[in-house]
């Protein structure tokens, strides 16, 4: 099924094709040094010092560039692929804050004035606004944090698809006290990893269609491994949220909440699980898709928060 | 010095308002008198220093017939009810509310209110398998609200969560009413994390209740404390005879330099505005009749050993601006480490001088009077709070709790800041909480939130409706008495533009 009214549009996948799909762990660079051992380095397109949106109570959260699926409703599609360095938005800035340097493209932070006008341009879905951290390097910078934070959530783009950064990162973070929380669309199969669990405090799921056309058509990818994970993930204690976008006349919503909670009723009574329902917004959108999608009714998102509420999630909340 | 004809003309200006009641004119008329008469000789520095602003008495008048803030031991009222009052101890929670309501009646202060209405929770929490709970809780805050016109007046809850708690603050999530002003005594070994919460959603729909740093605040005295007023950290059965203030940014003005300012100005002002604080006390507790006959002292509601001074501060903000210009440097408060550096070296500088001067009273802090982080008055124009950043130059979120941090820790009877927070934050209390832990484990000593889209806001360190506010700029009376020193801070002080955090 299309989308109503799609238009061509150059950058985006098309129907049938295959996605531009990034590989775990690719966007991690690991430098051989002369003597020691591999740096393993992440690439992020933001760090957050304080978030009261992911998860519970005050948190920093680190968000990866780089995502696998390609959500038509995604709000920053900009951290879904790495940058090509195309060099496209060198031009295009108007602060000369981008160059070109031995095919890289730099980003100088001083001369940004933050007008996104290279994340508009971009034809990629990509970002020049990137840094490149170790674990280290980002818990340094959030060690000021540490008395106001009593956690930290690992984001994207998809956070999974640097799983071995993530490890390492959330070891550090337990050594300060910091509970660490994943915040994953679920295409990676985290019943076959229990050293990351180890380190894991909880996953915030993303089921974004029960339907697998449905998933499909919004995401480029089969919701298989979702469901495996939120089922793996709830009867080990580490499933903290899950979280549905309901977008009206493109997405079953209603019926996703309604299977998602059948399908987690056993796991209910003995432990607390979130449901975020959280209504489509347009903000941040891309292209043809901003202007074909729209936000759910008031009445639509209290409809799916009463069926969650039924089946027992703890707590539900519309956001 | 009696000038008959000034006199008149305050007189006058009382009786015409059309923005007082009955009542506030009553109350503002009582104390026209004592601006005219003196009852004991200031000295010349003294007068000199008021003159120039330097110094300030709170508009305390010259006779002190009752003491500024009395923080009466309401758990004696529970437990032996009162004689003067022919009240027996109550029995159920009606009795019990009733009890506390005619006996918040004949509670003096500097306000005529009752500025502290003690542990609420605890002293309702026997009675709280009354199946109308709520409704008695209900009705006794709202007459609270009605009867008690002046947001000074300080209710505080835990650190325990009761179910009394609890039902309190659900309540006034609900009515959102300015009055009275709440304190949770937060302490986060004993507070539980929801009860803490629920606090913050309040705060966030109504501006209280504010969080106290019980570690810290419990040390301070030998008795219990209380907070009253705006966030004054006074001992229970007792409180404070007087409040006068130092205002450092006036004194600034008159220094060459720090130096100047550190070991000649500071030291000169102390000492003189402790000599007028004791005079002060001398005249209250050996010539007029409060702690010979009140009933709150026959009875033991209140003890003169439980009574100190207060010793005010405010103006740091502008005062360290103003000394580091005159010396050429660029560096502002809050936003280096010299100006930073140097607001410390004044604390303590004048903390040690306040100490240095022995009181003939005060004994439960030890024959001296106690620091406290001034909120300002509705005339302050250009003077921050106590040591707070000034509105308008505030710091990103976890500096400024650091800052907090820093320079909290002085004031033993009273300081605070407050961070509006923008919608958002409803959604996820705890993250409040998580930042009230952090900035008290560095010992912030008071945090006071409120949210962007409240009626009822804080202004310094009380609190007022901002459509009360409006109704006074167009000469609307209303019934909360000091929603008028509200306005005045409106349009002095900057409070609309405060800035709102977003998490
Ligand atoms: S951010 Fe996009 S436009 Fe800019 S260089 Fe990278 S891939 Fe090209
Ligand atoms: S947001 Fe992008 S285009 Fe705008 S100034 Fe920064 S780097 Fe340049």
């Amino acid at each position: 099924m299309g989308i109503r009214g799609s238009k061509e549009c150059p950058y985006l996948r098309k129907e049938g094709t295959e996605p531009l799909t990034l590989n775990r762990n690719e966007g991690m660079q690991q430098p051989e040094t002369a003597e020691g051992p591999k740096v393993l380095r992440a690439t992020v397109n933001k760090i957050l010092h304080h978030s009261v949106v992911d998860g519970p109570g005050n948190r920093a959260a680190v968000f990866f560039q780089g995502c696998n699926f390609h959500c038509a409703y995604c709000h920053n599609p900009e951290t879904i692929a790495m940058c090509t360095s195309c060099g496209h938005c060198v031009d295009i800035c108007p602060a000369g804050a981008l160059t070109l340097h031995d095919g890289r493209v730099r980003w100088l932070q001083e001369l940004c004035c933050e007008c996104d006008q290279c994340i508009h341009e971009c034809p990629h879905l990509a970002s020049p606004r990137t840094k490149d951290y170790t674990a280290a390097e980002i818990m340094e910078e959030i060690r000021k944090d540490l008395p106001f934070i009593r956690g930290l959530t690992v984001s994207g783009g998809e956070c999974s698809l640097q799983r071995d950064f993530v490890a390492e990162l959330f070891r550090l973070a337990k050594a300060e006290g910091l509970s660490t929380l994943m915040d994953s669309n679920g295409s990676y199969d985290y019943s076959q990893d229990r050293e990351l669990l180890a380190v894991c405090d909880g996953v915030m799921l993303d089921i974004k269609a029960f339907d697998e056309e449905e998933h499909k058509k919004l995401t480029g990818q089969s919701r298989e491994m979702v469901l495996k994970n939120a089922v793996y993930l709830a009867g080990c204690g580490k499933l903290e949220e899950i979280r549905t976008v309901i977008v009206p006349d493109y997405l079953s919503g209603a019926e996703t909440v309604e299977k998602v909670g059948q399908m987690l009723e056993p796991y209910l009574k003995e432990q607390k699980i979130r449901y975020k329902i959280i209504a489509y917004r347009p903000f941040g959108v891309r292209a043809p898709y901003k202007e074909m999608l729209h936000s759910p009714s008031a009445e639509e998102l209290e409809r799916c928060k009463e069926i969650a509420k039924a089946y027992g999630f703890a707590e539900v909340v519309i956001i | 010095m009696l000038n008959i004809t000034d006199m008149k003309k305050d007189v006058e200006s009382i009786i015409t308002n059309t923005a007082l009641t009955n009542e506030q004119a009553a109350m503002n008329l009582s104390a026209v008198p004592f601006n005219y008469v003196e009852f004991f000789e200031t000295s010349s520095e003294f007068r000199e220093l008021l003159e120039a602003g330097c110094v300030c008495t709170m508009t305390e008048g010259n006779a002190t017939y009752c003491p500024r803030y009395t923080l009466p031991d309401y758990e004696k009222l529970m437990r032996d009810g009162c004689r003067f009052l022919r009240l027996d101890p109550p029995k159920t929670l009606f009795e019990a509310t009733q009890t506390l309501e005619m006996f918040y009646r004949h509670i003096p202060s500097v306000t005529h209110y009752p500025v502290y209405l003690g542990s609420v929770d605890k002293m309702l929490e026997p009675f709280m398998d009354d199946p109308h709970a709520y409704e008695i809780l209900k009705s006794f805050l709202i007459f609270l609200d009605r009867t008690i016109p002046d947001s000074y007046c300080h209710m505080n809850l835990g650190p325990e969560a009761t179910k009394a708690g609890e039902m309190i603050v659900e309540i006034q999530t609900e009515l959102k009413n300015a009055i009275p002003s709440i304190t949770l005594l937060y302490d986060p070994d004993i507070t539980p994390d929801d009860f803490a919460a629920k606090c913050v959603t309040c705060a966030l729909a109504c501006a209280k209740p504010s969080f106290a740093n019980h570690k810290e605040y419990q040390k301070i005295y030998r008795t219990p404390y209380g907070i009253a007023s705006c966030y004054n950290a006074l001992p229970v059965g007792g409180g404070s005879f007087t409040l006068s203030r130092i205002v450092l940014s006036r004194l600034a003005a008159r220094a060459k330099d720090s130096e100047h300012f550190l070991h000649d100005l500071l030291p000169h002002t102390v000492r003189v505005l402790c000599e007028y604080i004791e005079q002060k006390i001398e005249f209250l507790v050996e010539r007029t009749h409060f702690f010979t006959s009140n009933f709150l002292v026959e009875e033991g509601f209140l003890k003169l050993e439980n009574f100190t001074g207060m010793f005010g501060v405010v103006g740091m903000n502008e005062c360290v601006n103003t000394l580091m210009e005159k010396e050429g440097c660029s560096d502002r408060y809050g936003y280096s480490e010299k100006a930073d550096r140097l607001a410390q070296d004044i604390m303590e500088k004048m903390t040690q001088c306040v100490m240095d001067f022995e009181s003939k009273y005060c004994d439960c802090t030890d024959h001296h009077f106690t620091m406290h982080a001034q909120v300002g008055i509705d005339v302050d124009y250009d003077i921050s709070p106590g040591v707070r950043i000034r509105i308008g130059d505030e710091l990103p979120l976890y500096e400024h709790l650091e800052h907090c941090a820093k320079m909290q820790p002085y004031f033993n009877s009273g300081v605070g800041d407050i961070f509006p927070f923008d919608e958002t934050a409803k959604r996820n209390p705890a993250a409040i909480v998580d930042l009230i832990k952090g900035a008290f484990s560095k010992g912030m000593r008071y945090f006071s939130t409120y949210s962007d889209d409240c009626d009822v806001i804080r202004i310094t360190g009380y609190l007022v409706k901002k459509s009360d506010i409006e109704k006074l700029d167009k000469g609307i009376r209303v019934q909360q008495a000091n929603a008028m020193w509200g306005y005045g801070e409106v349009k002095n002080a900057r409070i609309y533009e405060r800035k709102v955090r977003n998490l």
